[in-house]
C-alpha cells in the first residue's frame, strides 16, 4: 500500500480531474444551454442546439455525481463543510442543474406546442446559466475562506450568512466561470452545426473568451493586491491521522501566490488558462476544432490554478483559522483512499474509452436532415 | 451543541420524501431496461421488425421515466452533505466507498449509453445497437448493486471501526462491507421488485390495449415477455424478502420483533402473527390472529429458537448503553490525552457499544453523568413506531403474493394463447399497475423506519447525524422539493398517459396493429 502523504497528493489531483472532467464536458452543455436564446432564432435552431448536446449531456453531468461521490469517500470533512455550508447554493444547484435540466430536455419535445417548448426553453436556459455562476460562486467563496468551526467533536457549524456568498470578489469568479463555459459551449456548438448558427455560436465563443481573459486577469490582480490569503505556520505531519484541529493558521494579503513563488513551475496553470483563452480567439474561425481543444486547456488552466493558489488548502476557515481543511488533514483513512485509488486506475480508462467510442459514434453535424430522421422515432430533443 | 430536533425532524422528513419520491421511478427504470434487452434480443435473433418496434415504444416510456429518476437521485446524494453533514463526517470513509463505486462503475455507464439508445438506432449496427441496450440495463442494475450496499452498511455496519483520533469510523475491511450478506439479500430482493414493476408496467399497459382492441400483435407479444420475467421476479422477490427477514433477525431484532408486533419473547416454535393492532403505550398487539411456527421458521430457520420480543430486547438495550457510557467516558479521557494506554483499552473493550452510549446525548450533554431516569429515557427510544412498521410489512408481503398469482396466470394464459379471452383477468391487470410501487415504498419504510432511532444501526443516532442549519433552511428547501416535485408529477404522468393512449400503432403509424390483426389472431406469423 502507498503511504498516506502520496495517497493524500493523489487524491487532491484526481478531485481535480473529476471537477476537470466535469467542467469539460458538461461545461460545454452548460454554454450551449445559455446561448440557446441568444444564437437560436426559430424552432428548428434551437432544436438543432438541444439536439447538439441531447445525447451526451446525461453522461457528462456523471463527472459532477462522480465527483461529489469521490469528495464524499476521499475529503468526508470537505463535504460535510462545502455542502451544508453552503447549503442554499447546493438547493439552487439541485433546482436548476439537478432536477429541472434534465426533465427540460427529455420533456421539450414530447409536445408541439408552443407555450410547452417556450417554458422548457426557459429552464433549459436557467438550467445552464445558474449552475455556471455558482459554480464560480462556490470556488471565489473558498479563495476567499467559508466562516465555520469544528467542535470537538468534530461537528462541523457554519457561522456566515446566505448573502455574505454573494461578496464582490466571489461574484467576480462567478463571471468568471460563466464566460469561460460560454466560450467552450459556444466552440461545442461551432463544431456540432454549419451557416449562420454556427457564425452566432463564433461570435460568442470569441467575445466570451475576451471577456474571460479580462476577468481571470483581473481576478489575479485582486488575488495578489486585496484577498486574503492563508498558510499554516505549524509544522505538519502529512502522514498523521486526519483531525483538522492540530495545526494553527495565519492569514495575509498575497498569500495565495506563495506556491508560484516557491515552486515558479506551478506558474504554468495561469499561463495555460490564458494562452488556452487567447488561442480561442485566434483560431476559432479557421480551426474550430483546435480552437475547442484550446478552450478545454484553458478550463483545465483555470481550475489548476485554483487548486494550485490553495494548495494545501482545500477550504480555508475565515472565522476559526486553525479550523481550515488542508490536503493533509481531511481526508480518509489510508485503506479507503488506497482502495478508491485502485478502482479509479481500474475505471477512469475503461469510462474514458467508451465516452469517447459514444463521441465518435455520434460524430457528425447536427442539422434538419438528421432531426427529422429522429423525429420519425420521437426519439429527438 | 446538537442539531435543534425540528431541523432533525424536517431534514427526516425531507429525506424520507426526496428518497420515496426518487423510489417512484427507479424500479420502473430497473424493471423496464431489462425487458427492452429482452425485446431487442429477440429482434437480433429473429430479425421480425414488431420487436425492433416493441423496444422502442416501451423505450420512449422508459425515457420519460429515466429523465425523473436522473432528476431525482442527485438530490439524494447531495443531502448527505447538506442535511446531514455530521453523517457524512462519520461515516463517509465506510459509506463514500460504495457511493463513488456506484458512480465509477454503474452510473456513467447508464448515463452515457442512454443517450446512446435512443439517438443510436440509425447510427449503429444492430449487434451494436443490442449491446448498448443491455450495457444500459446492466449500468442500471449496477446501479443498484452499489447502492444497496451502501445502505446495507447502514442496516449492518460490518467491517468498519470506530477511530478517536479523527473521531469518525473507518474503513477496515472492504470484502466485509461488500459481501455484507445483508447488503446482498436486500440487492437481490430489491432488484427483483424493480423487475416486478417493469414487468407489471408492460402487462397493464399490454392488457390496455388488449381491452381496446388496439395494438393486439404488439400487447400479446409484450404480455407474454412480461408474463415470463414477471414471475420469475416475483417468485424471487418473495423467497429473498424472506431470506432478508432471516438476515435481519441475526443482527436486528428489534426490527423484526416490531414489524412483528412481538412485544414478549415468543418461545420456539415461534408464531406468527399474521393480524394485529400494535398498542405501543400498553407493549400489547391487540386482536392477534396467529399462525404457529411459521414465524420460527422464517426467522430463525428453526423450530427450537424463540424469537427475541422488544420488553426483553430493551433490557438489552439498558445494558448496552451502560457499556456505551463507559467507551463514551474513555473517548472523552483519550481527547485529552491521546496517550492514554488505560482509556483507550476500556474504548476497544467497549467501541461496540459507544453508538449506545451517543443515544443519551439527546438528554444530557456530558453523557457520563446520565441520571437513572435519562437512561430510561435513551433505553425507550430504541424501539421503533409498531404499528406503521406492522401493518406496512403486511401490506407489502400480500402485495408479493399477490404478484406470484397475477403472473402465474398470466403466464398460463399467455403459453396457452388464451389470454384475450378473459377479459376479467386484462381488468384486473390494469387495475394492479399501483401495487409494485405501493410494495416498493412501503418495503423501504420498514427498512428505514424500522431502523430508527439509528441512522447507522448501534454506532450512530439518527439525531446526532443531521446538519448543524436552521430549521428556516430546511423548510426553504423543503418547500422547494414539494413545488418542483409536485409539478414534475403531473407533468410525467401527462406525458405517460399520453403516449400511451398514442400507443405503438398511431405513434409510429404502423397499419398492420390494430384490428386486423384481432381477428387473424390464431394465423399470425409476423
Amino acid at each position: 500500500m502507498l503511504d498516506l502523504e502520496t495517497l493524500r497528493i493523489i487524491w487532491w489531483l484526481l478531485i481535480g480531474v473529476l471537477l476537470a472532467g466535469f467542467a469539460l464536458t458538461d461545461g460545454f452543455d452548460f454554454g450551449a444551454a445559455i446561448l440557446l436564446p441568444f444564437i437560436a432564432r426559430n424552432e428548428t435552431e434551437k432544436r438543432i442546439v438541444l439536439n447538439c448536446i441531447g445525447p451526451v449531456w446525461e453522461g457528462n453531468q456523471v463527472w459532477i455525481i462522480l465527483g461529489a461521490g469521490a469528495i464524499l469517500a476521499a475529503w468526508p470533512y470537505v463535504y460535510a463543510v462545502a455542502f451544508s455550508g453552503f447549503y442554499f447554493l447546493i438547493l439552487l444547484l439541485l433546482l436548476t442543474m439537478g432536477i429541472s435540466r434534465p426533465v427540460s430536455f427529455k420533456y421539450r419535445s414530447k409536445l408541439p406546442q408552443l407555450f410547452w417548448r417556450q417554458c422548457w426553453d426557459h429552464m433549459v436556459f436557467i438550467g445552464g446559466i445558474v449552475p455556471a455562476i455558482i459554480f464560480g460562486l462556490l470556488i471565489g467563496n473558498v479563495i476567499l475562506g467559508v466562516p465555520f468551526y469544528f467542535d470537538n467533536s468534530l461537528r462541523f457549524f457554519y457561522t456566515g450568512s446566505f448573502f455574505d456568498l454573494f461578496s464582490p470578489f466571489a461574484c467576480w469568479c462567478g463571471f468568471t466561470s460563466l464566460a469561460m463555459l460560454i466560450m467552450h459551449g459556444g466552440l461545442y456548438i461551432a463544431i456540432k452545426t454549419d451557416s449562420s448558427l454556427r457564425e452566432r455560436a463564433l461570435f460568442w465563443s470569441r467575445s466570451m473568451a475576451l471577456v474571460f481573459i479580462f476577468l481571470f486577469a483581473l481576478g489575479g490582480i485582486w488575488i495578489a493586491y486585496k484577498v486574503h490569503g492563508y498558510w499554516v505556520t505549524s509544522a505538519i505531519n502529512t502522514q498523521d491521522f486526519s483531525n483538522p484541529l492540530h495545526k494553527t493558521v495565519v492569514t495575509g494579503v498575497g498569500a495565495w501566490l506563495t506556491n508560484y513563488q516557491l515552486y515558479p513551475i506551478t506558474l504554468s496553470m495561469p499561463i495555460l488558462g490564458f494562452v488556452g483563452a487567447i488561442l480561442v480567439c485566434i483560431t476559432a474561425y479557421r480551426w474550430s476544432r483546435f480552437a475547442f481543444c484550446c478552450s478545454g486547456l484553458g478550463i483545465i488552466g483555470t481550475i489548476g490554478t485554483v487548486g494550485v493558489s490553495l494548495f494545501p488548502f482545500i477550504i480555508p476557515s475565515s472565522a476559526d483559522l486553525s479550523s481550515s481543511l488542508l490536503v493533509w488533514d481531511t481526508s480518509s483513512s489510508q485503506l479507503t483512499l488506497f482502495l478508491m485509488l485502485i478502482a479509479s486506475i481500474i475505471f477512469i480508462p475503461i469510462i474514458l474509452l467508451y465516452t469517447a467510442w459514444v463521441y465518435r459514434v455520434l460524430a457528425g453535424k447536427v442539422n434538419q436532415a438528421v432531426i427529422n430522421k429522429e423525429e420519425e422515432k420521437h426519439t429527438a430533443y | 451543541m446538537l442539531p435543534a430536533s425540528d431541523v432533525v425532524l424536517l431534514s427526516r422528513f425531507q429525506f424520507g420524501m426526496t428518497a420515496l419520491y426518487h423510489f417512484l421511478f427507479v424500479p420502473l427504470t430497473l424493471g423496464l431496461s431489462m425487458m427492452l434487452g429482452m425485446m431487442e434480443t429477440i429482434y437480433f435473433i429473429t430479425n421480425r421488425p414488431i420487436w425492433r418496434t416493441m423496444t422502442q415504444y416501451w423505450g420512449i416510456l422508459f425515457g420519460i421515466n429515466v429523465a425523473m429518476g436522473v432528476a431525482t437521485g442527485i438530490t439524494l446524494e447531495f443531502q448527505f452533505g447538506t442535511n446531514w453533514a455530521y453523517y457524512s463526517q462519520y461515516v463517509g470513509d465506510v459509506f463514500g466507498v460504495p457511493l463513488a463505486l456506484e458512480g465509477l462503475m454503474a452510473f456513467f455507464l447508464e448515463a452515457t449509453f442512454v443517450g446512446l439508445f435512443f439517438f443510436g438506432w440509425n447510427r449503429l449496427s444492430k449487434g451494436a445497437h443490442l449491446v448498448v441496450t443491455w450495457l444500459l440495463a446492466l449500468g442500471a442494475s449496477l446501479s443498484a448493486l452499489w447502492i444497496l450496499i451502501a445502505n446495507g452498511w447502514m442496516q449492518n455496519p460490518v467491517g468498519a471501526r470506530f477511530n478517536f483520533h479523527t473521531m469518525r469510523m473507518e474503513l477496515a475491511s472492504f470484502y466485509e462491507v461488500i459481501f455484507n450478506e445483508v447488503a446482498q439479500a436486500k440487492f437481490v430482493h430489491t432488484i427483483s421488485a424493480g423487475y416486478v414493476t417493469g414487468a407489471m408496467f408492460v402487462l397493464s399497459v399490454s392488457a390496455y390495449f388488449l381491452l381496446r382492441g388496439i395494438n393486439v400483435a404488439f400487447a400479446r407479444r409484450s404480455m407474454t415477455v412480461a408474463a415470463a420475467f414477471g414471475l420469475a421476479a416475483a417468485l424471487s422477490v418473495v423467497v429473498l424478502g424472506d431470506e432478508s427477514g432471516y438476515l435481519a433477525d441475526l443482527n436486528q431484532k428489534m426490527k423484526i420483533a416490531a414489524i412483528e408486533g412481538l412485544w414478549e419473547t415468543e418461545p420456539a416454535p415461534a408464531a406468527l402473527t399474521l393480524i394485529g393492532f400494535p398498542d405501543q403505550e400498553h407493549h400489547v398487539t391487540r386482536y392477534a390472529i396467529k399462525i404457529p411456527y411459521l414465524l420460527g421458521i422464517i426467522a430463525t430457520r428453526s423450530l427450537n429458537q424463540p424469537v427475541y420480543g422488544i420488553l426483553d430486547l430493551v433490557k438489552e438495550a439498558r445494558s448496552d448503553i451502560k457499556s456505551g457510557m463507559l467507551a463514551y467516558a474513555a473517548l472523552n479521557a483519550l481527547q485529552k490525552n491521546p496517550y492514554d494506554k488505560h482509556a483507550e483499552a476500556i474504548l476497544n473493550a467497549n467501541q461496540d457499544y459507544l453508538g449506545y452510549g451517543l443515544l443519551l446525548k439527546r438528554y444530557t450533554d456530558k453523557v457520563t453523568n446520565a441520571t437513572p431516569e435519562q437512561i430510561e429515557q435513551a433505553t425507550w427510544d430504541t424501539v421503533p413506531d409498531v404499528f406503521p412498521l406492522f401493518w406496512s410489512f403486511r401490506i407489502m408481503a400480500g402485495c408479493g403474493f399477490f404478484f406470484i398469482l397475477l403472473f402465474g396466470i398470466a403466464y398460463y394464459l399467455a403459453l396457452r394463447r388464451r389470454i384475450l379471452k378473459h377479459r376479467w383477468f386484462l381488468w384486473v391487470a390494469v387495475f394492479s399497475l399501483p401495487l409494485p410501487w405501493l410494495a416498493a415504498e412501503l418495503g423501504w419504510v420498514v427498512a428505514e423506519y424500522g431502523r430508527q432511532p439509528w441512522v447507522v444501526e448501534g454506532k450512530l443516532p439518527t439525531f446526532l447525524a443531521a446538519s448543524t442549519i436552521t430549521s428556516f433552511d430546511v423548510w426553504v428547501s423543503i418547500l422547494g422539493f414539494v413545488f418542483f416535485y409536485s409539478l414534475l408529477a403531473i407533468i410525467e404522468i401527462y406525458l405517460m398517459v399520453k403516449y400511451i393512449r398514442l400507443g405503438p400503432g398511431r405513434l409510429f403509424q404502423i397499419e398492420d396493429f390494430s384490428t386486423v390483426e384481432q381477428r387473424n389472431t390464431r394465423s399470425d406469423h409476423a
